[in-house]
Order: C-alpha cells, then sequence, then structure tokens
C-alpha cells in the first residue's frame, strides 16, 4: 500500500499538467512502509510525450537527502498523456527497484487517475493508494 | 584514498542490507572492484559481461557523473564520495 496526503496526490497531477504536452515525471520520498513524506517534482529530461526520464541530479540530491534524513527514496511517479494509468511494457522493462513504488498519472480522461504499482522480476501487481490527511 | 560509497537501495538485496561503504581506491573502476569483492553478487548489477558499465547504472564521484571523467578510469581523491544510482526511466510505448 501507498499512504499519501492529499498535497503529494495534487503535486503528482500539477507536474502532470505543467509538463503537458510531455509526460511528467518525479520522485517519492518517505519511510519505508510506503508512506510518504514528500514529493520531489523532476524536469523530464528527455523532453518527450512518449517517454520520461528523472533528471540524474534531482534523483542524486534526493537520494542522498533521504538516505541522511533516515528515509528512502520510495518510488517515481510518471504521467501518461494519451493512455491509462498502466505500466508500459518500457516501464516495466526498465523498473529501476523492485522494492519501488511506480505511481502512475493518466490525463487520457477526467478526472485524472492516478494507480500505483509494485514492479518485480516483470510482474505488475497494483497496490491500494490510500490519501488521507 | 579513503572513499565513502552510497550504495542504492536496489543493491542492497546483495550487500547484507549495507548502505554505504568506505574504501580504499585510486579510481573509480577500483572503487567498484572493492564492492565487488566483498559483496559478488554485486559485480553483474554494475558490469556488463565485456566488464563496461551497465548502461543504467550511474556513478557519480560527489556531484559529478563519471561519464564525463573517464568511467572506470576517472580518478577519486581522499574525502571523495562516490554514488550509485539506477537509471530511472519508461515511456508509454514499447
Amino acid at each position: 500500500m501507498l499512504t499519501l496526503r492529499p498535497e503529494h496526490y495534487d503535486a503528482m497531477v500539477a507536474t502532470a499538467i505543467r509538463a503537458l504536452p510531455n509526460e511528467g515525471c518525479g520522485l517519492l520520498v518517505g519511510d519505508a512502509e510506503g508512506k510518504v513524506s514528500r514529493i520531489v517534482p523532476s524536469h523530464n529530461v528527455a523532453d518527450s510525450a512518449k517517454i520520461y526520464e528523472i533528471d540524474p541530479k534531482v534523483l542524486l540530491r534526493t537520494f542522498r537527502e533521504a538516505d541522511d534524513a533516515g528515509e528512502n527514496v520510495l518510488g517515481v511517479f510518471h504521467s501518461h498523456t494519451h493512455s491509462e494509468a498502466y505500466p508500459s511494457p518500457t516501464d516495466i522493462a526498465q523498473a529501476p527497484d523492485p522494492e519501488w513504488h511506480y505511481v502512475l498519472v493518466s490525463l487520457r480522461d477526467l478526472p485524472t487517475v492516478v494507480r500505483s504499482f509494485r514492479i518485480r522480476t516483470g510482474e505488475v501487481t497494483e497496490e491500494v493508494v490510500s490519501v488521507t490527511v | 584514498m579513503a572513499v565513502k560509497v552510497r550504495i542504492p537501495t536496489v543493491l542492497r538485496s546483495a550487500t547484507g542490507g549495507r548502505a554505504t561503504m568506505d574504501v580504499t581506491a585510486t579510481t573509480v573502476g577500483e572503487v567498484l572492484a572493492a564492492i565487488s569483492s566483498e559483496y559478488p553478487n554485486v559485480q553483474e548489477q554494475l558490469f556488463n559481461t565485456d566488464g563496461s558499465l551497465h548502461r543504467f547504472l550511474n556513478v557519480y564521484i560527489n556531484d559529478d557523473d563519471v561519464r564525463y571523467l573517464g568511467g572506470v578510469t576517472a580518478a577519486v581523491a581522499d574525502g571523495d564520495e562516490v554514488t550509485l544510482l539506477p537509471a530511472v526511466a519508461g515511456g508509454a510505448t514499447a
């Protein structure tokens, strides 16, 4: 399960909208139980509507800060502008960490859809996203 | 040269959960060899079979990507911090 506060949810959707027409992306930081403490938006350095890549400098800074604070980079979010909120074959093939949460924000339909997945050795499992104040 | 290495969570299953290591090395290649020698299971996650650095692995000396510093031959100095991180990317189409 991924646990978010409403502002984290809003931050991911806002990042996705601001990145249009490209995919938007960013990192989730929090504790080992999947409780998010902050969202770190990243420029999509792929500058593309079809692919995303987290700015390596943002990842480096965020990883060090989280490590020093006893937190973890919990996962990554990115948007799909014209397809459903489900990991693409590329997302699955390139998923960097089996412990991560992979959040997809789809802007294809209204209202915006936010879903979260675990990706382990190519196997995708959806998890509950709990938004609590 | 005494160098601190930060190990990403994805590699910690191969390092028994260890998050940092202090190693003695003069180049990035020696840093990675020191990690691989202590934790052999890390090796295949760092290197391709031809010995080159894995495409999805980013290695930094302090704030600098070693790809722009000569890769595994990049020199490390006393007190440098070497950080290993996966590339984080994907796409909507295959």
